[in-house]
């Protein structure tokens, strides 16, 4: 009798240490967790307007309608930001390998600067478009450089990378997600 | 040397109020219940880039930015709502310090409500516990042992006097 009244008081005195294990578990992850990382409202929304002049004709404007049944990779870089020269590399891989379109947007940058980051490093865009005010990436929830959108034919938003694309990135996300956009099957 | 020192940290003290002051200055206002206003619309505004600051307080170059698009919506009296929807459409709830109601949000609205019903339960089972523990009900058998052995007690204390 006395061993059985006392079995579930005894286990009472581990439901603190339940509740703590539960706690130090979400904590835990909180570690791995990058507070940076915001979720983009825009994923599946259509494009932001842009009307913007090339870094290399600034008399050229690109829009968004000229972007219209293109599947195109947007990618929001500036000379200035140090994480860009890092992506830079596998910017001109993922344009060697010719599995989508890159246009670069040259975020609240000199023209001057950003031609000769492009001398210097290589260029993988196919145009790059000049957002000399930044105003174009208030529209694109742009809050740190670089920041890429895939962008699909109808001019939807369909993934968003913030921060720097790495190598795994490409075979990881790129490549499914345009198989998933152009409906090839895997 | 005293001084010296107790001017300095006069300085530095006064100093530390401009530097409060200097993210809002470059706007022109028409009164300062206007400036007020305006101060109390972006100090809502999470900065993106420094997270735990305001948009009234950041000095990151994004903050600036969007300083100017606020302050430029608000100049065409755009009402606080729209200048929330235009920003949230852009940033995501996130920018805003007050989390509208939604279900996504619910568990951060009613969560605090719901763990404090948890602990009202919980302390209303062990104070009934407690009280229960009290409130024995002896029945007419346990009575007459009780006062048999409680008359033995006596009985017993007697003798040893």
């Amino acid at each position: 009798m006395p061993d059985q009244s006392q079995a579930p008081g005894r286990m009472r005195y581990l439901i603190p240490l339940f509740l703590f294990l539960i706690m130090a578990g979400f904590l835990f992850k909180g570690l791995f967790m990058d507070p940076r990382h915001i979720p983009s409202v825009l994923i599946n929304k259509p494009v932001p307007e842009f009307n913007l002049p090339t870094l290399y004709d600034p008399e050229k404007l690109v829009s968004t309608a000229d972007m219209k049944g293109k599947v195109w990779l947007l990618n929001v870089w500036a000379s200035w930001c140090a994480a860009c020269r890092a992506e830079h590399q596998v910017l001109n891989t993922i344009a060697s390998m010719g599995i989508v379109d890159i246009i670069g947007l040259d975020y609240k940058d000199e023209e001057a600067d950003g031609k000769r980051w492009l001398q210097q490093l290589g260029n993988p865009y196919k145009e790059v478009l000049v957002d000399k005010s930044g105003r174009v990436g208030i529209d694109f929830g742009v809050y740190g450089v670089p920041e890429s959108f895939l962008i699909d034919a109808e001019g939807v938003i369909r993934h968003k990378f913030t921060g720097p694309l790495n190598y795994p990135d490409i075979k990881g996300v790129l490549i499914p997600k345009l198989n998933e956009i152009r409906g090839v099957e895997r | 040397m005293k001084t010296v020192k107790t001017a300095l940290f006069i300085g530095l003290f006064l100093m530390s109020g401009f530097a409060g002051a200097g993210a809002l200055s470059s706007y022109s206002f028409d009164s300062k219940e206007e400036e007020q206003a305006f101060r109390e619309l972006t100090a809502k505004i999470r900065c993106l880039v420094c997270q735990n600051q305001s948009l009234a307080d950041s000095d990151a170059e994004l903050a600036g930015d969007l300083r100017r698009e606020v302050y430029a919506l608000w100049k065409e009296q755009k009402s606080e709502e729209e200048i929330a929807e235009f920003l949230v459409a852009r940033y995501g709830d996130f920018v805003l310090y007050d989390p509208p109601l939604k279900p996504s949000t619910y568990i951060l609205w009613f969560g605090p409500f719901f763990l404090f019903l948890i602990g009202c339960y919980v302390l209303s089972r062990a104070l009934k516990n407690k009280t229960e523990d009290k409130e024995v009900e002896l029945t007419q058998e346990d009575q007459q042992r009780l006062k048999s052995l409680l008359k033995d007690d006596n009985d017993n204390r007697e003798a040893t006097k």
